[in-house]
């Protein structure tokens, strides 16, 4: 299946913006412009403007030279700052728009979801509801007839389903506008941060929804802020920044960029060149890397997965103890551990000369998403040494990225964002006392 | 997977000049279009006392007045026909021109919302609002029915000519609503044009008078107002008014098919804009 779904080029859409105030105009606005204009020409040329353009409308293009490929069955990511054009993107993508120049093609029936329960209609009930949202979003009434009982399922509002949805929460309301959308079939699925809904289980449901989707060869183009739910949903991101495309590639590296500004982090350094390598006349070090339990050199790892940070580094002086060690930082900077060297092996003997690679393994289950900023150093500790050999500050990043379906994980049937540094699974116990029990032991 | 045929490529590009109607695309969506109207037929009388009553209630009334005051006190010829059917003959297709026409023309701002949402033909949403005015139409058209019989008039085989005086109806109300809801996306002041345009337009149309007031040949030029002709149509199928309007409803036909085509294509040019301003 290397059919590509969605080919755009040169994608840009221009905005006026001179009257900022009011959207659309008034017929006066139209008339006092239109007699007006020969005399501000007139009065522009006279002031010396070359042009005599009928005030200062300003432009600004919300989008500028998009181009990217989408395979069928592939789902993209795209992220971005709030107003860098992630939303115009997919209001050009999904037709409710029309670009200003360049072309997108598009194979197959899309399905746009900018937000869940368009065109609800207050007054009418549930059942009419699930009809109406379904035949705006592009669903036959044959579709819907056969897919209704799943729908009303999923929403789980069978009580209500003939009550009108001005009486339903806002949490039954919601689930029941994405359930609609959840049902349609289409080739390709376009969808704009609809998945903060409902209470954490049916949030959880949403996403597995989602990456269903992504896996019965469905595209998705998805646009989020966060970040776990992208790099959890898609293989692949877009980085969209003032209209313009920044990045495009495998999402946790995407991410990574984004969260960081631009200014990247790889996740492996290496220092072919001794000469140029930090470190003293003692030692130097050559290289730091994430690795995975198979030695594989990664850049992100799943919350429950074991990797190691191996420090490569040249020992030019012998007869010292020397300790590599290694400080993690959150995205946030601050300090979550500090790894010690504590291998028996060379703890407390002076190492001789030569390559040495230490790798410290971090257990799976402790770290949260998020990224990690590793700081790297080795010093001395059989002198009172004043400062270490080397100490390399944010040598390396990792992404800590986490599988939603993933049944070993700390985050148990919760699906939403989690708090706390580090995320160690824990044994949890229970006990049932029935209330009964509790009433004769009294 | 099923075996599907090759998918068709949709081409996402800016358009130039004048665009296609794309009309075989709105047959593709007739079942949005239908729940659209579906919608607001179920909407409007929701939470109302009277419900549908008020879709008799509105005609019926105008009729009593219209009869007080131009029939009885400015004594108004009528063409032999008593003045309360020759009235309420011309206020059915009126309430429902009217009807389209306040409703038609705000539709697209208050679908805002889906506009800026979802992608469909937009003309479904004017349409929708035009037809939902059908409803109200045949009960309005069951009084008429009733008047009828009250009044002892027996339509004559000029009743065959009704489809055609119906379908006139909705092509004149069809294309002013296309004109006037992509303005009002454009030029608020529309919504504000509205009462006045109906008011002025209600006595420029023979409904309280008829046209035979009017010498030939400017009675044939009366037909430039498209509804003149719809109205003298009803009363000559249904009532069997001497004055068979012939030239004068080609002439009402040929404006309304130029309102028509040209408001469908005004709106077409429109359409990409509708997002971005509404």
């Amino acid at each position: 299946m290397n059919d590509i779904a969605i080919k755009a080029a040169g994608l840009g859409k221009k905005f006026r913006i001179g009257r900022s105030t009011s959207s659309y105009r008034t017929l006066r606005d139209t008339l006092s412009d239109g007699l007006l204009a020969p005399f501000r020409r007139v009065r522009g040329l006279i002031g010396g403007r070359a042009s005599g353009s009928a005030g200062a409308r300003e432009e600004i293009w919300a989008l500028r030279d998009i181009g990217f490929e989408v395979e069928a069955g592939e789902a993209v990511g795209v992220i971005g700052r709030n107003g860098a054009g992630k939303s115009t993107l997919l209001k050009v993508l999904s037709r409710i728009t029309e670009p200003t120049e360049g072309f997108a093609e598009i194979r197959g029936s899309v399905s746009s979801l900018l937000e869940v329960g368009t065109g609800f209609h207050l007054e009418l009930t549930g059942r009419e509801n699930i009809y109406l949202n379904g035949a705006i979003l592009g669903m036959t009434r044959d579709h819907i007839r056969r897919r209704f009982d799943e729908i009303v399922d999923f929403a789980e509002v069978e009580k209500f389903i003939d009550t009108p949805v001005k009486h339903y929460s806002s949490g039954m309301y919601l689930r029941l506008a994405f359930a609609v959308a959840a049902h349609l079939d289409p080739d390709i699925l376009i969808v704009d941060e609809v998945l903060a809904v409902g209470d954490a289980r049916f949030h959880k449901k949403c996403l597995n929804k989602m990456q269903d989707a992504g896996q019965t060869g469905r595209t998705v183009i998805f646009v989020s802020h966060s970040m776990p739910a992208i790099t959890r949903l898609c293989k692949r991101a877009i980085l969209v920044e003032d209209g313009r495309m920044l990045a495009d590639g495998p999402s946790h590296k995407v991410v990574n960029q984004y969260l960081n500004g631009g200014c990247e982090t790889a996740a492996s350094r290496d220092w072919p060149d001794p000469a140029r390598a930090p470190g003293s006349d003692l030692a130097r070090l050559r290289g730091v890397r994430v690795i995975t339990e198979g030695g594989a050199v990664t850049d992100a790892v799943d919350v429950s997965q074991t990797f190691g940070i191996e420090m490569e580094f040249d020992v030019l002086e012998p007869r010292n103890v020397l300790m590599p060690y290694h400080h993690v930082f959150n995205q946030q900077h601050i300090e979550i551990f500090d790894a010690h060297d504590t291998d028996a092996a060379w703890r407390g003997r002076p190492r001789p000369r030569g390559r040495y690679r230490s790798t410290v393994w971090i257990p799976g289950n402790l770290l949260a998403e998020g990224t990690l900023f590793i700081s790297s150093g080795l010093t001395r500790t059989d002198a009172a040494a004043s400062r270490p050999e080397f100490h390399e500050q944010d040598v390396i990043s990792i992404q800590v990225v986490e599988n939603i379906d993933n049944e070993r994980s700390a985050r148990g049937d919760w699906s939403r964002d989690m708090g706390g540094v580090v995320r160690p699974l824990f044994r949890w116990d229970t006990r049932f006392i029935p209330y009964s029990m509790q009433v004769c032991s009294l | 997977m099923k075996p599907e045929p090759i998918p068709p490529i949709i081409r996402v590009e800016p358009s130039r000049g004048w665009v296609s109607l794309k009309l075989g695309e709105l047959w593709n969506y007739r079942e949005l279009l239908y729940f659209l109207t579906w919608r607001d037929v179920k909407v409007k009388y929701k939470q109302t006392l009277l419900g549908v009553a008020w879709a008799i209630i509105q005609p019926f009334f105008t009729m009593v007045v219209f009869t007080l005051f131009f029939g009885k006190l400015a004594k108004m010829p009528s063409d032999g026909i008593p003045y309360p059917i020759f009235s309420f003959t011309a206020l059915v297709p009126w309430t429902f021109f009217s009807n389209a026409l306040s409703q038609a023309s705000n539709s697209l701002v208050g679908s805002a919302n889906l506009i800026k949402r979802v992608y469909f033909p937009r003309l479904a949403i004017p349409l929708a609002s035009v037809l939902t005015g059908a409803v109200d139409f045949f009960f309005a058209f069951a009084v008429l029915i009733g008047m009828m019989l009250y009044f002892g008039i027996v339509p004559t085989v000029n009743i065959l000519w009704l489809p055609l005086l119906l379908s006139l109806v909705v092509v004149i109300s069809l294309g002013v609503s296309l004109w006037l809801s992509a303005l009002n996306v454009q030029f608020r002041d529309v919504r504000y044009v509205i009462p006045f345009l109906t008011q002025v337009w209600l006595f420029a149309t023979p409904i309280v008078y008829p046209s035979s007031l009017l010498k030939e040949p400017w009675r044939i030029i009366y037909g430039l107002n498209p509804m003149a002709g719809v109205v003298e149509g009803f009363r000559w199928a249904l009532l069997g008014a001497k004055t068979a309007p012939g030239p004068m409803i080609l002439v009402s036909a040929a404006a309304a098919c130029l309102v028509l085509v040209s408001g469908a294509l005004y709106f077409r040019r429109m359409e990409k804009t509708f997002a971005d301003v509404v």
